[in-house]
């Protein structure tokens, strides 16, 4: 099947409203007719099974916590960016669209970013209005920050939490709608196959996660809203419960998996402090507003501060290598994700790591404290050069921009980051890539959707900070709730559809036979123990830094791993209970097959792009020595991958990708 | 409005009013009292007043017993309705690291004050009432003509036992108040950025008014 | 660090439920209370064991999934934090550590520590919400200041992350600190306004069907609450439906 991405004819600027001009309506008396399934209750899934209900559909939400207000969209930190040039800087959608565009690496797709970038302002509109507490100014107006990758400051935010507060308020709005009976809200419920009648999606197959009943559930459309595979890394920011399974089993039945290798590796999180570790934490990229990123520039200094004998704020400005600042004058600490954080390997690949395990570089606010000390010393009409007093001043300033992201930090380390540097290092962090999505955000299965990290469409190779949340909330509340009604308008005289067809039984029966084979293998390994290897292969193999020999040891040792798994893996209990595990194992079996199409994805890419890097790929020599080198000739379209059976027979279709309001150019932040 | 003692904040609320109510009832019990250590004509004079005067005897007193036994039964009430909200307990509950003793324990402290009470009406409220409204002697003399009201009271802390009875009672009252006085404020809504001069007032009021108490009955014990 | 666990054990909701005592060893400070959780579950998969059911996912103190009674206190003796930020370096080699489900009545235990929360979903669905329609078609952002103070104080109420630790604190299981500060984050914006005398009634009255208890001002939730949600917003509660129940 030829990809065909459905975007629309006519100018860039003109294409989502002349889309929306012609596009077929279901008018309000037949939406009741119609039923749409969402899982995923993040930003994505909750804002478009909010405005589904409100327009008119009746929606099934199914999300595999306890509260659809939990989804992992919650622990988003920093804030969303709005092209609302609140500022006066110079910003515009043509802007945002451009940064965005350039963050990917030229891997996204024109029309969807620019439709992005259009509706961005009015998110911010809708939540407000909804009550989100977002940051403000004296005057009562908005407050905005500045993000990694853009010269503007375009992201609205509330404190650290901000995806907290648009979560609530996106399940503020379900919680309207389910008042009013419109969401029927399915809690801790586990989608475990999509169910295809006449090459639609028609419906889903569900584990209730209390007492273990597989349901069977119709509608007229399904939409996945089920977030990214981090978790395929094990260790990654990603909640505990984050996985593939929902977009792995819409995978098998026939959506293409696109760009499966893009992962973000986000620079500043905690460092790993042992093989204990389930998760990692992120500390939010607005730090590197006012941090600055260093490692000693001698390695003796280096090694005193391992063997504890130099504290690091004693080292002498001069000692210090701010290799940012250094390396990328222009941009400096606000580099894009991908370039801070290959940064930080290469500073510790070189043996330049400041904790035990050599992989940890320094965040320092103690410029930061010193500057906004002095300025609110200035301000009081206080002494400006009593140097305890400035700092305390700043430090209050500190706080009331990162409080609680200082004291989470303080909190898991046990070191006061107001006093001595932070100490952080990448770790995975954002799948861009994903299902593959028309225009409609619609994939290879007509009738299935797929909104939020769940799909690849909006960020290329690369996310910018503070899109994710724009991104989900775009989809959902003002992008699917067009392009889904001209799908459904199809289907106003079909009635309800039956879930006691073979097509349903047959899938049911299958989620039987897989749960039925967990509960009864006699292995003699848990869950967890397949799931840390699989992390460990990705990580050294497959992550921040590729090349052709890591990844094709990678395809066959996932694969290895894959049999090993089936045979000797041990699931405590039964299925007619609640039970972990179970759920676990059905997560890591379908990790174990991602694991290896996102090896083969990025053997097959042999050009560095994002978050992709290839070590076989990189500029030679000039100003860029040693940057990653895109292939645009050969390279700048989207890989989406066609299921066959094993990963290894995966079938690779081409999405050609055409820059025509932007000019590809090698991304330089120097 | 209608319905409002069914939901929680209503009854909440009725009891932050009933414990105004007595709260200010004490001050005034308690002006009077201290008079009885000043000056003896002072507290006489008073104590006949409030013990003839119609608006108190015909208004007043029926709103003070209708209170203090609304705020007795409702706190029984909600106390029940409380432990059922928490069939099982926990196996190891440290309450003490999150909130004061007196907090977890007012339907402790308020039911010593009850078994207070009925001492206190035994003592002093019967006898009034007997010799008021069953005997009929409206005139509060003594055969001497002279105010029987200081008198009484003396006569009634000569005893050691009833005195420390009466303290202890002062003591559990004090620990209620500690609580319940900003409790109260914190019912009706008055919880704020201007209210944080309240906690100390609540303090001063809390221990100063039972310990004026305490100090009146031991003043007679010694004195007389 | 050696413990000893002393672990509520419960098959599901209609069992009866025991402690049950699992001697631990090997624990490093550095972990967080659930890492050595799952350190124990490893070793009773490993051992052919049931392990023990807990709720967590992003094991960051945000999803607010996480709950635990231990040694007494909702998310252990730290403040400010969840179960997940707790780090073993809290306690003693040697301790004896004691851990329980959430207990209420609108909390039935599900299996070991899991509890079901949904009477607080319910609570939202009654009134958690400012009818807006999600068209985007609103005025501008800007149109309507706010001030900053209502804005942070708002913001600070919004801040709850629905765990349930303030029930679980409280002696009489009572849910007011999460619904004062449901109904204060839209009392203190503009936009909360429209609406505010029947979220109130509706709220508090959707709060007493679900079982919980009457407030006693103990002030114990706000000391366990992991985001320090303040009993101002109770009282501002209070004043709300004193307001709304005078109107209505």
């Amino acid at each position: 099947m030829a990809l065909d991405s459905k975007i629309p004819q006519g100018p860039i600027a003109d294409k989502w409203t002349n889309y929306k001009n012609h596009i077929d309506l279901v008018n309000p008396a037949n939406k009741r007719n119609i039923d749409v399934i969402v899982v995923g209750t993040g930003l994505a899934g909750g804002s478009a099974a909010a405005t589904l209900a409100e327009l008119g559909y009746n929606v099934k939400a199914f999300c595999f916590q306890d509260s659809p207000r939990r989804a992992h969209s919650i622990a988003a930190q920093g804030g969303i960016n709005a092209a609302k040039n609140y500022q006066g800087d110079g910003d515009s959608t043509y802007r945002l669209f451009y940064d965005t565009v350039k963050g990917g690496d030229y891997r996204s797709r024109e029309a969807n970013v620019y439709r992005l970038a259009e509706v961005s302002t009015n998110i911010i509109d809708q939540c407000v209005a909804q009550g989100v507490p977002f940051a403000r100014e004296y005057g009562g107006l908005l407050d905005n920050r500045s993000f990694g990758g853009v010269l503007v400051s375009r992201t609205f935010y509330a404190a650290g939490q901000t995806g907290q507060q648009l979560l609530l308020g996106a399940y503020s709005a379900m919680n309207r709608q389910i008042g009013r009976g419109k969401i029927k809200m399915y809690n801790r419920h586990e989608m475990l196959d999509v169910v295809k009648v006449d090459g639609k999606a028609r419906g889903i197959i569900t584990r209730n996660l209390i007492t273990g009943e597989i349901e069977r559930h119709s509608a007229h459309a399904v939409v996945l809203g089920t977030g990214g595979y981090g978790n395929v890394f094990f260790l990654s920011t990603n909640a505990m419960g984050s996985n593939v399974t929902a977009a792995w089993k819409a995978h098998k039945r026939g959506a293409y998996f696109a760009n499966p290798c893009y992962t973000q590796i986000h620079p500043t999180c905690i460092p790993v402090s042992g093989d204990h570790q389930s998760k990692l934490t992120l500390m939010s990229e607005s730090l590197r507003n006012d941090g600055r990123i260093w490692v000693p520039k001698h390695m003796k200094d280096v090694e005193a501060i391992k063997a504890g004998t130099l504290k690091p704020k004693d080292l002498a400005e001069s000692d210090r290598d701010y290799y940012l600042e250094r390396r990328y004058p222009a941009f400096g600490n606000l580099v894009p994700r991908d370039v801070a954080s290959r940064a930080a390997k290469e500073r510790c690949d070189a043996g330049y790591g400041v904790n035990a395990t050599g992989e940890a570089v320094f965040l320092d606010f103690a410029s930061a404290i010193q500057r906004y000390g002095k300025e609110a010393a200035h301000v009081k009409g206080l002494n400006e050069n009593d140097t305890a007093l400035v700092t305390k001043l700043g430090q209050e300033i500190i706080k009331n921009k990162y409080g609680n992201l200082f004291q989470m930090y303080e909190k898991i380390v046990d070191q006061d980051p107001y006093n001595t540097p932070m100490m952080i290092y990448p770790a995975v962090h954002y799948t861009m890539g994903g299902i593959w999505v028309d225009y409609n955000l619609m994939t290879s299965v007509p009738g299935l959707y797929a909104i939020g990290e769940a799909n690849f469409s909006d960020h290329g190779a690369n996310r910018l900070g503070a899109s994710a949340l724009m991104q989900g909330l775009a989809d959902g509340y003002f992008v699917l709730p067009y392009t889904i009604g001209d799908y459904l308008s199809d289907d106003i005289r079909t009635g309800p559809i039956s879930t006691e067809t073979k097509e349903f039984e047959e899938a049911e029966k299958e989620v039987r036979e897989r749960i039925e084979f967990f509960v009864n293998n006699e292995g003699s390994h848990s869950v967890d123990y397949f799931h840390k290897k699989l992390g460990k292969i990705m990580w050294n193999k497959v992550g921040m830094s590729r090349n052709v020999q890591g990844l094709t040891e990678a395809i066959s040792e996932i694969k290895a791993l894959r049999e090993e798994f089936w045979k000797d893996v041990r699931v405590p209990g039964t299925n007619e209970e609640f039970n972990e595990e179970l759920a676990k194992a059905g997560r890591v079996a379908d990790f174990l097959e991602l694991g290896e199409l996102f090896a083969k994805d990025a053997l097959n890419r042999e050009e560095s792009c994002g978050g992709h890097f290839r070590e076989d790929s990189v500029e030679l020599d000039g100003e860029q020595k040693g940057e990653a080198l895109r292939d645009d000739e050969n390279y700048a379209y989207v890989a989406a991958w066609e299921y066959k059976g094993e990963p290894s027979d995966a079938v690779l279709h081409k999405e050609q990708l055409e820059f025509n309001d932007i000019e590809l150019k090698q991304r330089s932040y120097k | 409005m209608s319905g409002i003692l069914n939901s929680s904040i209503g009854r909440k609320f009725a009891m932050a009013l009933s414990a105004l109510f007595l709260m200010i009832f004490i001050l005034q019990h308690f002006a009077i009292n201290i008079l009885s250590v000043i000056s003896p004509d002072a507290f006489n004079e008073a104590s006949h007043f409030m013990g003839t005067f119609w608006a108190v005897q015909y208004l007043l007193q029926p709103v003070l017993i209708i209170g203090v036994i609304f705020h007795f039964v409702m706190g029984f009430v909600l106390e029940i309705k409380n432990n059922k909200a928490r069939a099982i307990s926990y196996a190891k509950n440290n309450g003490a690291a999150n909130s004061s003793w007196m907090s977890r324990n007012m339907i402790w402290s308020g039911g010593f004050i009850l078994v207070f009470l009925v001492i206190h009406f035994i003592d002093f409220w019967i006898p009034e009432i007997n010799t008021k409204y069953i005997v009929g002697d409206m005139s509060g003399t003594l055969p001497s003509g002279e105010f029987r009201y200081h008198e009484e009271l003396v006569h009634k802390f000569k005893d050691l036992w009833r005195v420390a009875l009466y303290c202890v009672g002062f003591v559990f009252l004090a620990l209620h108040l500690l609580h319940g006085f900003n409790s109260a404020f914190q019912s009706v809504g008055a919880n704020n950025k201007y209210t944080k001069g309240l906690k100390g007032f609540s303090k001063v009021y809390a221990i100063g008014v039972p310990a004026g108490f305490i100090f009146i009955a031991v003043f007679h014990f010694l004195n007389h | 660090m050696n413990l000893t666990l002393k672990i509520w054990r419960q098959k599901n909701a209609s069992d009866k439920g025991k402690m049950v005592d699992y001697p631990i060893s090997n624990i490093s400070p550095d972990m967080s209370f659930l890492e050595m959780l799952d350190v124990l579950n490893n070793e009773l998969i490993e051992k052919g064991e049931e392990p023990v059911s807990f709720d967590h996912d992003c094991r960051e103190g945000i999803c607010g999934s996480c709950s635990l009674y231990i040694n007494g206190e909702a998310h252990g003796p730290d403040r400010l934090i969840t179960t997940c930020q707790l780090h073993m370096r809290t306690f003693k080699d040697g301790e004896t550590i004691t851990i329980e489900p959430w207990r209420a009545t609108a909390f039935p235990v599900i299996k070991d520590l899991v509890v079901d929360r949904t009477a607080f979903d319910r609570i939202q669905h009654a009134g958690g919400f400012i009818s807006v329609n999600t068209s985007g078609n609103t005025i501008d952002a800007n149109a309507i200041p706010v001030n900053k103070q209502d804005a942070d104080d708002a913001f600070s109420a919004a801040t709850c992350i629905g765990c349930g630790a303030c029930v679980a604190s409280c002696k009489n299981s009572s849910a007011m600190l999460f619904v004062g500060a449901k109904v204060s984050q839209f009392a203190l914006l503009p936009q909360g306004q429209v609406e505010a005398t029947d979220r109130v009634l509706n709220m508090v009255k959707q709060m007493d069907e679900e079982g919980f208890g009457n407030c006693t001002n103990t002030g114990a939730c706000e000391v366990e609450c992991p985001k320090g949600i303040s009993l101002e917003n109770i009282a501002r509660m209070n004043t709300e439906f004193l307001k709304a129940s005078l109107k209505g």
